[in-house]
């Protein structure tokens, strides 16, 4: 065990007001997918709006509605990827396009944070701007070129 | 991104290997071993494997363990009957299909980078909606009306879940048919939400008009993320 966590955010755009019927399936599927998060082997920790059931209510950005916030801490690269890809969750992942814009730039990241730290919104914010500018490093990475946990 | 086919070199070991592996295969006795251990939900022991080919046991270790050399088999030691502890012998050599890939295509053909570079573009451009549909409408022009034949001949391995029939049995008597192989496998590691929403869409299309059938996503360990269910 390393004294780290794995912490990993992901923002994206949606096609209509979160409240609006574009929007229903997606909202529909929240409660259960996110229960299999909070269920899932490895799992820490989700960052929560007011309401304390999900994320959306949370904007990133003050300039922009539509830009949703999604960020989670897990033990490990490992444990996020058998949730994120490996489970249920892929079967949603897989509609992203009905509810979700495309984007040009990166739009997750990865990182690691001592035990016990939860991330908050700006600084998950900070990591994308990170990848935006340096692409894949230690600081924030992706899936695909993942970076191991710090050792001291 | 690296590619082997990149590296003039690594492309002829690759080759080399592959003609290896596929040399093994060109006796009819190895080739139906190998056929019934790949086919098999689970890994196989030297006696089924002896009688599925029709051979001796120890003709059939003979050729099992060749497979083994070459790169297409791999063995774990498992006890068969559930017995553990002292007195419990010894565990059994079991065969089972490596994960590894063989491509050989001659003359050279690269349909892999053809796949990935057009993955990366539709997933830039958010294509996975249009791909699904694709899928979906090629898929349905291929179904038979036999699901477990249709997905057979596309590669992906059916087989009846049991286990799962069996509690669900009791249930209401529910079907269910899991898939060993995904023939999407490496592109599917690398974009994982677009070709496995293209792999759901196209398997439901080739269900299509299959009496109750019905694709959805049902992701587990080592096989493709789709399965099959009928109430």
């Amino acid at each position: 065990m390393t004294g780290f966590h794995l912490a990993q955010v992901n923002i994206g755009r949606i096609v209509a007001p979160i409240d609006g019927p574009e929007l229903a399936g997606f909202v529909a599927e929240l409660p259960a997918i996110n229960k299999l998060a909070d269920e899932s082997p490895g799992f820490v920790w989700r960052m929560v709006d007011d309401d304390g059931a999900d994320a959306t209510a949370l904007r990133p950005d003050g300039a922009d509605d539509l830009l949703l916030v999604n960020c989670s801490v897990w033990e490990s690269v490992e444990a996020l990827r058998d949730y994120v890809y490996r489970s249920d969750h892929l079967r949603v992942l897989s509609r992203r396009r009905e509810w979700f814009t495309r984007m040009t730039e990166a739009h997750q990241a990865l990182w690691w944070v001592p035990v016990g730290h939860r991330p908050t919104v700006a600084e998950a914010m900070e990591r994308v701007a990170l990848l935006r500018e340096h692409g894949s490093g230690p600081r924030a990475f992706t899936f695909r070129d993942p970076h191991p946990a710090p050792t001291a | 991104m690296t590619d082997p086919q990149d590296d003039p070199e690594h492309a002829e070991d690759a080759e080399d290997e592959a003609l290896t592996a596929l040399g093994a295969l060109g006796d009819p006795v190895r080739r139906r071993l190998y056929r019934f251990a790949a086919a098999a939900p689970d890994a196989v022991g030297r006696d089924a494997a002896a009688e599925a080919a029709g051979i001796s046991r120890s003709l059939a270790a003979f050729h099992l363990d060749r497979l083994v050399e070459a790169g297409l088999l791999e063995t774990v030691f498992r006890r068969l009957s559930g017995r553990s502890g002292p007195g419990a012998g010894r565990p059994a050599k079991l065969y089972r299909r490596a994960g590894r890939e063989h491509t050989l295509s001659l003359p050279p053909r690269a349909y892999d980078t053809a796949g990935r570079l057009l993955a990366e573009a539709v997933e830039r451009a958010g294509l996975d909606r249009e791909l699904q549909a694709v899928a979906r409408e090629r898929g349905a022009e291929q179904a038979t009306g036999d699901p477990v034949g249709t997905l057979r001949a596309h590669g992906y391995e059916p087989f009846r879940d049991q286990g799962e029939q069996g509690k669900a049995g009791e249930a209401g008597g529910e079907e269910v048919v899991r898939l060993r192989n995904c023939p999407f496998h490496a592109l599917a590691e690398e974009f994982p939400a677009l070709v496995c929403g293209m792999n759901l869409a196209l398997v439901k299309g080739l269900v299509e008009g299959c009496d109750g059938w019905s694709a959805e996503m049902s992701p587990g360990p080592g096989r493709c993320c789709v399965a099959l269910r009928r109430l």
